[in-house]
């Protein structure tokens, strides 16, 4: 069983600051971590290994510090880690990045690719499901439960808004998480040794047999105009009271204003 | 202060850091107040390989020392004593098979502790042998091929919940301090039962219990060093473990003093936080400076340890002396730095104030702690004139 967890270094955004005047992410000096829902995507994959036999493989794109996200997830117990790096990559967005990692799978092949549901920073989860299309495998979002996994198929759970979906499907499969599926390990001194020696393999365009138009802001047709903080509203009022007296005097003020 | 500790020693502490914070102090208080076992955290550790710490390669270990062991204690220490304890009291009962079994019981044991299947409790005091090991009632009788044990051991650390129980007991009383054995009994040999679990006043996510023995009867290997070594086998053992009772000591001290100035700079009285006025820093600059001196201390002496050292009794005594000292005085400043709030049980500091007075009892007591460094100096003295 070979097994791909796609990880994605955000900054931690406990220590996040917003320069006021470009409303942008200041950047500097804040640690990078693993994207939260990333980490419950490595104790799915070493769970299975750990069931199933197999090796575990940690891929992430991204400038070269992104490195240390990969020796984390070694000090966890993965077997190896793959970072993407090329200046080409630069300002990819969900559709250039999905494009990009489905060619570095094509080129390690793998029988199940986890992500985590979304990133912390961009929060689209839109990665996930569009790396499974490039690859033309399926794919299940929000996976809350693992249920069996044999040499050809995996039943999980797919977390809905009013229950689950039980879903049975062949392999290779790509599936991302939610944070209800495990609670990810703590790191092993086993594995922060291995992690500290541990060689990283490094993916370029060329090695992956991308094509440049697909690649980074190029590739990407999602183009970002303008970042900005939403303004906060002062005018708002919080309704007190039983929930029959709050709809009084709801109705009555958006009368007032003239919305009813 | 950098201790100079090398790469490894730092990812070390680092790690047990981590799990002291994201998963110790988040169950502390729970556990403090139901007293129950800290299996989730024991099972954390595991997995980190922190069992294996100071267990050989060989055996599944890491090869690490007795600085390493009191770098992943004090880091345990500062977020709850009682995780610490049950954590300690594993190496404490290793300590007789790693330094005195053979090899077979070296191969039989060691792997399972290192992976941290397998708990361990050390078992040499009795009812009426506490300070007083020598009034050890419970007797090991040869017979064939097997001894027989009886006699019960008390507020045992780890009991019930160990799996593997390395006991003292007495082979043949006539010969007096000569008359002991060590032995490993595993759970569930017929004849082996526990008795009640203590309600404590501190420690409580630990398991203190009687272990009973009753015409146990244990495979004739099951000696850890040779017949009559029993007190050797037991004072070795403690002079290896009671650094590690020192740095439960720094770490709880840590734990609280880090508490005492998170709350002297936020509590406001005479319009200034209470960090601002003289009679809080200089408690505040006392505590600092004696969880340092400490530190230093227990480093030093583990270091020495580490170094092949052969008598290390008056320094180990030294450490535990020192240390516990320090962690029942920072505990006590802490709780009245943080004055009615200190004294409730929303805040941490009671209960570090609570778990560390066992430090200056348990391994030693401390007034035992100076008669070993005591009379390790009328030995030093009587060779020079």
């Amino acid at each position: 069983m070979k097994i791909i967890i796609c990880i994605k270094q955000v900054p931690d955004t406990s220590e996040v600051r917003i320069n006021p005047e470009t409303n942008t992410l200041i950047r500097e000096g804040v640690p990078g971590i693993i994207n939260p829902y990333d980490m419950h995507a490595i104790e799915a994959g070493l769970q299975i290994k750990d069931k199933a036999g197999g090796t575990v493989t940690a891929l992430t794109m991204g400038p070269p510090q992104a490195e240390t996200a990969l020796r984390e997830a070694i000090s966890m117990g993965v077997d190896e880690g793959v970072l993407l790096t090329d200046r080409a990559f630069a300002g990819s967005d969900t559709w250039a990045t999905a494009y990009t990692l489905a060619k570095a799978i094509e080129h390690l092949g793998a029988d199940i690719i986890i992500c985590g549901k979304q990133a912390i920073d961009g929060d689209t989860a839109q990665v996930g499901p569009e790396l499974a299309e490039f690859l033309d495998i399926p794919h299940i979002a929000y996976v809350r439960n693992i249920d069996d996994i044999k040499e050809d198929r995996i039943i999980v759970q797919r977390l809905m808004d009013d229950g689950f979906d039980v879903i049975e499907s062949s392999l290779p499969v790509l599936f991302t998480v939610v944070r209800e599926l495990n609670i990810p390990r703590m790191p092993s001194l086993k594995g922060k040794m291995a992690a500290k020696k541990a060689a990283i393999k490094k993916l370029t365009a060329s090695d992956i047999n991308a094509d440049e138009n697909d690649l980074g802001l190029k590739g990407s047709p999602t183009q970002v105009r303008n970042i900005f903080a939403p303004e906060a509203k002062k005018d708002r009022r919080i309704l007190e009271g039983t929930a029959e007296q709050k709809v009084e005097v709801l109705v009555n003020e958006l009368m007032r204003l003239k919305c009813l | 202060m950098d201790y100079f500790l090398s790469e490894e020693q730092s990812m070390i502490r680092d790690l047990a850091r981590q799990i002291a914070e994201e998963k110790i102090v988040p169950v502390r208080a729970e556990l403090d107040e139901t007293g129950e076992f800290p299996w989730d955290i024991m099972k954390v550790l595991a997995q980190s390989d922190l069992f294996g710490l100071f267990i050989p390669e060989e055996y599944g270990g890491l090869g690490k020392g007795c600085l390493e062991l009191c770098l992943a204690v004090e880091e345990l220490s500062t977020a709850c004593l009682g995780v610490s304890t049950t954590y300690a009291a594993n190496a404490l009962g290793t300590y007789p098979i790693l330094l005195f079994g053979d090899d077979d019981q070296k191969k039989k044991y060691l792997p399972d502790i290192a992976a941290g299947k397998r708990l361990v409790a050390f078992g040499l005091t009795e009812a009426n042998a506490g300070s007083d090991a020598g009034g050890i009632q419970t007797t090991a009788k040869i017979e064939g091929n097997e001894f027989v044990l009886n006699g019960t051991k008390q507020w045992i650390t780890n009991g019930g919940e160990a799996e593997i129980y390395t006991i003292i007991a007495i082979t043949d009383r006539s010969k007096g301090p000569r008359g002991a054995s060590a032995f490993v009994v595993e759970k569930g040999t017929p004849g082996f039962s526990f008795g009640k679990k203590e309600n404590k006043m501190g420690i409580r996510a630990s398991s203190t219990t009687e272990l009973i023995f009753d015409n146990c009867r244990i495979p004739k290997e099951n000696i850890i060093g040779k017949e009559g070594m029993g007190f050797i086998v037991a004072m070795k053992t403690l002079d290896n473990s009671r650094t590690g009772v020192g740095a439960q000591g720094v770490g709880v001290a840590q734990g609280a003093f880090e508490e005492a100035v998170r709350f002297a700079k936020q509590r406001i009285q005479f319009g200034h936080p209470v960090i601002t006025f003289q009679a809080i820093q200089h408690m505040l600059a006392d505590m600092a400076t004696s969880i340092e001196a400490a530190r230093a201390l227990v480093y030093a002496v583990a270091r020495f340890i580490d170094s092949g050292a052969k008598d290390v009794s008056k320094e180990s005594a030294i450490s535990k002396l020192y240390a516990t000292d320090v962690a029942m005085k920072v505990t006590t400043d802490a709780v009245q730095i943080m004055g009615g709030s200190g004294y409730m049980k929303e805040y941490p500091v009671e209960k570090m104030m609570r778990d560390a007075k066992i430090l200056q009892i348990y391994e030693g007591t401390n007034q035992i702690q100076r008669n070993v460094i005591g009379q390790a100096l009328i030995k030093e003295f009587a060779k020079k004139k």
